[in-house]
């Protein structure tokens, strides 16, 4: 594959139905042959991978011949190939060669081309379905390989070149790709926070009507809010009044409230009941807090959460005033007070949205929210329960629940000492039975012996006069100054110049890319291992030439290096070349491995 | 020498503690003679307390058997043994050593012949740490500690959690562990002693010049280091000793829970005992 080209038996088709032409397929880089076996045919094909604007391909055990599909602007080519591996092969190369034009080529015309097929993808057969990618997906790529000229060049080296598969390339930056996933990420918009509480009256002043503005968004917040006001909706609304008188009297209610005159609002109220409704206490509110008091742990102490009531607090940058409330609280009618207010709001917030405000009709809105709440009173109900028979467990006398992890013991310390003590001698000799064996042959009296003997004998002769002859400090020095790199003296007056800005530019690029695409071959080689399945082994077989070429290109380099750069060069390219070698080495090494194994396998059959 | 308070303690003033290969084994199977060796040793000893008046030296003798202090300058008593011609350094220590090397004879007659010990090399380290510990506590001005392993014998894996254990105590105080290592082979415990500490690793090719070794790489201070281009290290062993079978393996199994190594599938760790579920390739061999 690493040719850059693909030959395959094929048959050419020119419609679904078409029987076929038996002959030779052969992909290049960018273009794409046809060859019929007959040479009388007029079959021939000559196609400019420019040209293609879609591939396809039938699915494997879809029971469909494998077909590939290459669409370009009058119709379709169709390759029926020999088999599924050849089809993939054919598939992997074209979709690299057509990825590949169109980011050198520069426009994204044959890519919209791409997408726009795919759209008219309903009226291609059913037989032909899409393994390949996604038009999005496509797209993403082109556009990451446009923005970042370095990963193209290494698209193009390594992809393109067949090293690595289009799909094995971008499998090991899924996270580049992941990450514009994530920007389309759908997040559904909650209740809005500021206090609806607050539709302001709008006045012009001159007379003494004041405007509400009500649009379907509020009045879902309402419904929300105060289950009363829904409640009444629901029963007023189509049999007792119509819609608007219902949120004009709603409004009237919510200024009479924010007057603050008590009096009025309670004679009004006693005329009209159907306003008292809206100025009463909401009773469901009420009703629903009772139930969480209910669900509140009774361990829990309430007392300290006293502390956190903020009513003191003059005014919160809000509309209602609420020093103003408390002076009037007495009244029955308006006990409504700011810090309910603000609970309420914040867990109708909390609730989050049950359903689209898109929902024009609001009666038919109204009766939804109904049902929902319904739905999860029983929850909760359950839910209580659950809790109650939870926390009246007393923990300590329960026995203990079946844990899915292992409790961690850490043992005594000595027991693990002590039986560690017992493996090492036992092993001791075993393991450096091989290592030393003139050690063996000499008893310890011996070996002390010899010891005290050069003790004593240091003692009576002292130290030689000349400690260190003077040919061997001179070897001495060389040796410890030699690996002190020249180039440091050199060139590392300047701690930000590196050895790489001495070499010429091409050698400087040359090495950059070569290490950049060494690396991701390293990669995808080391991920590659250990070998499962034929594929990976294929992969690796694949990876290794590869490598090997790679190799050889830097020992290129350091060959063709300028004379005086030859040094610096080959000090840079030598820790490349190392790691490529230990890559080829664990190759050999598994292979060797792998090989004596099946060996052995076979020999046991 | 006790400290006095007109003593100033300036950032190159260093407090040597060297850990002594003393193994028997391997100095009577080695090409290098031990005599020659120590009086190469002793030599560097002197020119470190040469270097500066407040430079001080302890040396920790590492045996089969055990470990002990054999040498501490600061505890000098000056006046001179029986010894003529020789610095009481060197009689002082030499005496010492010969003490050392009976007592550890006599420790090891009490044990099974049959088995040939390495040296302890986790013992005189965490000898040498205790020692230096005490000198931290000391005050607030003392000399800067570091470590030098003067190691021939090879490594006795059983010591890698010991070894590793002091090592890492030693990171963490910022003491740089130096190894000048004789042996034929590289010491892998050393080599890692010297990465995760900041020490300098270096093994002597030329061994009749290892006075010359020792003061052109060991005796610089840790001040001046930071000026010197010291020998760097070629690569490291990082290889590990299994818990179960104290044997230096490639790979193994890791627990997952206390990261004990161990060189084969077992059912349940033999340090934090946690139970090891069925691996997948242990299943499918």
């Amino acid at each position: 594959m690493s040719t850059g080209q693909v030959i395959k038996r094929a048959k050419y088709k020119t419609s679904l139905k078409d029987p076929g032409t038996d002959g030779v397929l052969k992909l290049t880089e960018e273009k794409l042959f046809f060859r019929p076996n007959d040479p009388t045919s007029n079959m021939k094909l000559e196609v400019d991978f420019k040209s293609i604007q879609s591939h396809r391909n039938t699915k494997e055990g879809s029971n469909k011949p494998p077909w590939l599909n290459l669409g370009h602007s009058q119709g379709n080519y169709i390759f029926e190939l020999a088999s599924y591996p050849d089809l993939n092969v054919c598939r992997e190369f074209v979709g690299a060669a057509v990825l590949l034009l169109c980011f050198t080529l520069g426009s994204i015309s044959t890519l919209s081309g791409i997408a726009l097929s795919r759209n008219k993808s309903g009226e291609a057969p059913p037989a032909i379905s899409g393994e390949q990618l996604s038009p999005a997906e496509m797209e993403l790529r082109i556009k990451l390989l446009r923005e970042d000229s370095k990963l193209q060049k290494l698209h193009r080296e390594l992809v393109a070149s067949g090293k690595l598969t289009e799909s094995e390339f971008w499998a090991t930056r899924k996270k580049l790709l992941d990450k514009d996933e994530s920007r389309k990420l759908k997040q559904r918009v909650g209740f809005k926070n500021s206090m609806i509480f607050d539709t302001k009256p709008m006045s012009d002043g001159r007379t003494n009507q004041v405007t509400f503005s009500l649009t379907p968004e509020i009045k879902n917040q309402i419904f929300a809010l105060k289950p009363a006001v829904h409640q009444a909706f629901l029963n007023f609304v189509p049999s007792k009044m119509t819609e608007k008188d219902f949120w004009t009297k709603y409004f009237r209610a919510e200024y009479l409230h924010s007057t603050k005159n008590a009096v009025a609002a309670a004679a009004e109220a006693a005329e009209d009941e159907e306003l008292a409704v809206f100025l009463k206490d909401d009773e469901i509110l009420e009703k629903e807090s009772r139930k969480k008091v209910r669900r509140v742990d009774p361990t829990l102490d309430m007392e300290a959460d006293q502390g956190d009531d903020y009513t003191h607090l003059p005014d919160h940058g809000i509309f209602r005033d609420g020093s103003k409330e408390v002076s009037e609280a007495q009244h029955q009618l308006c006990r409504r007070t700011l810090l309910q207010d603000l609970n309420r709001q914040g867990a109708v917030v909390l609730e989050g949205r049950t359903l689209d405000s898109e929902m024009e009709h609001q009666r038919t809105v109204a009766e939804v929210l109904e049902r929902t709440r319904h739905e999860s009173d029983g929850d909760i109900e359950q839910e209580r329960r659950n809790r109650i028979s939870r926390m009246t467990q007393i923990e300590d006398l329960q026995e203990q629940g079946d844990h899915p992890f292992a409790p961690l013991c850490i043992k005594d310390p000595r027991e693990y000492f002590d039986s560690q003590q017992a493996n090492a001698v036992k092993t001791l000799d075993h393991s450096q039975a091989g290592m030393d064996q003139t050690r063996c042959n000499l008893s310890s009296e011996e070996a002390y012996g010899f010891l005290k003997v050069s003790i004593s004998k240091i003692k009576t002769l002292g130290i030689s006069d000349p400690l260190v002859s003077p040919e061997i400090a001179s070897k001495v020095l060389a040796g410890l100054t030699k690996n002190i790199s020249t180039s440091k003296y050199q060139y590392g007056k300047n701690s930000q110049e590196s050895v790489l800005d001495i070499l010429p530019n091409t050698t400087k690029e040359q090495l950059l890319d070569h290490w950049v695409c060494s690396q991701e071959l390293l990669r995808h080689f080391w991920s590659s291992y250990p070998i499962t399945t034929s594929n990976l082994n294929t992969k690796v077989n694949r990876l290794k030439d590869s490598i090997s070429q790679m190799y050889s290109k830097l020992e290129e380099i350091k060959v063709s290096a300028r004379s005086d750069m030859r040094h610096q060069v080959s000090l840079i390219v030598h820790p490349m070349q190392q790691v490529l070698d230990a890559a080829l080495l664990h190759y050999d090494a598994d292979k060797r491995k792998r090989n004596a194994k099946a060996q052995r396998l076979n020999g046991y059959a | 020498m006790t400290s006095a308070p007109s003593k100033l303690y300036a950032d190159d003033v260093s407090l040597l503690v060297v850990s002594l290969d003393t193994n028997p084994f391997f100095w009577s199977t080695f090409s290098f003679p031990f005599s020659e060796f120590i009086s190469h040793v002793l030599a560097f000893f002197n020119s470190i307390l040469l270097l500066s008046q407040l430079n001080q030296i302890v040396v920790i003798a590492t045996g089969c058997n055990s470990c002990s202090y054999i040498y501490d300058s600061s505890s000098d008593s000056n006046h001179s043994s029986e010894a003529v011609g020789m610095p009481a350094l060197y009689s002082n220590l030499l005496q010492k050593l010969e003490e050392f090397v009976a007592k550890d004879e006599q420790l090891g007659k009490a044990q099974t012949p049959g088995a040939i010990a390495s040296s302890l090399l986790s013992g005189s380290l965490s000898m040498a740490l205790c020692y230096i510990q005490r000198i931290f506590r000391s005050g607030p001005l003392h000399p800067q500690p570091r470590i030098l392993c003067l190691q021939g014998s090879p490594d006795g894996p059983e010591q890698y959690v010991a070894v590793m254990n002091a090592i890492f105590s030693a990171q963490r105080s910022t003491v740089p562990i130096d190894s000048c290592f004789i042996g034929s082979n590289n010491s892998a415990f050393l080599q890692q002693a010297s990465y995760i500490t900041g020490g300098i690793y270096y093994r002597p090719p030329q061994l009749d010049g290892l006075f010359q070794y020792l003061s052109m790489v060991f005796a610089t201070d840790l001040h001046s280091r930071a000026f010197l281009r010291l020998p760097k290290s070629v690569g490291v062993d990082f290889r590990a000793s299994c818990f179960c079978h104290k044997q230096t393996i490639d790979m193994g199994y890791v627990c997952s829970v206390c990261l004990s190594i161990f060189c084969e599938h077992h059912q349940k760790c033999s340090t934090c005992g946690s139970v090891f579920g069925q691996s997948q390739s242990a299943a499918n061999l």
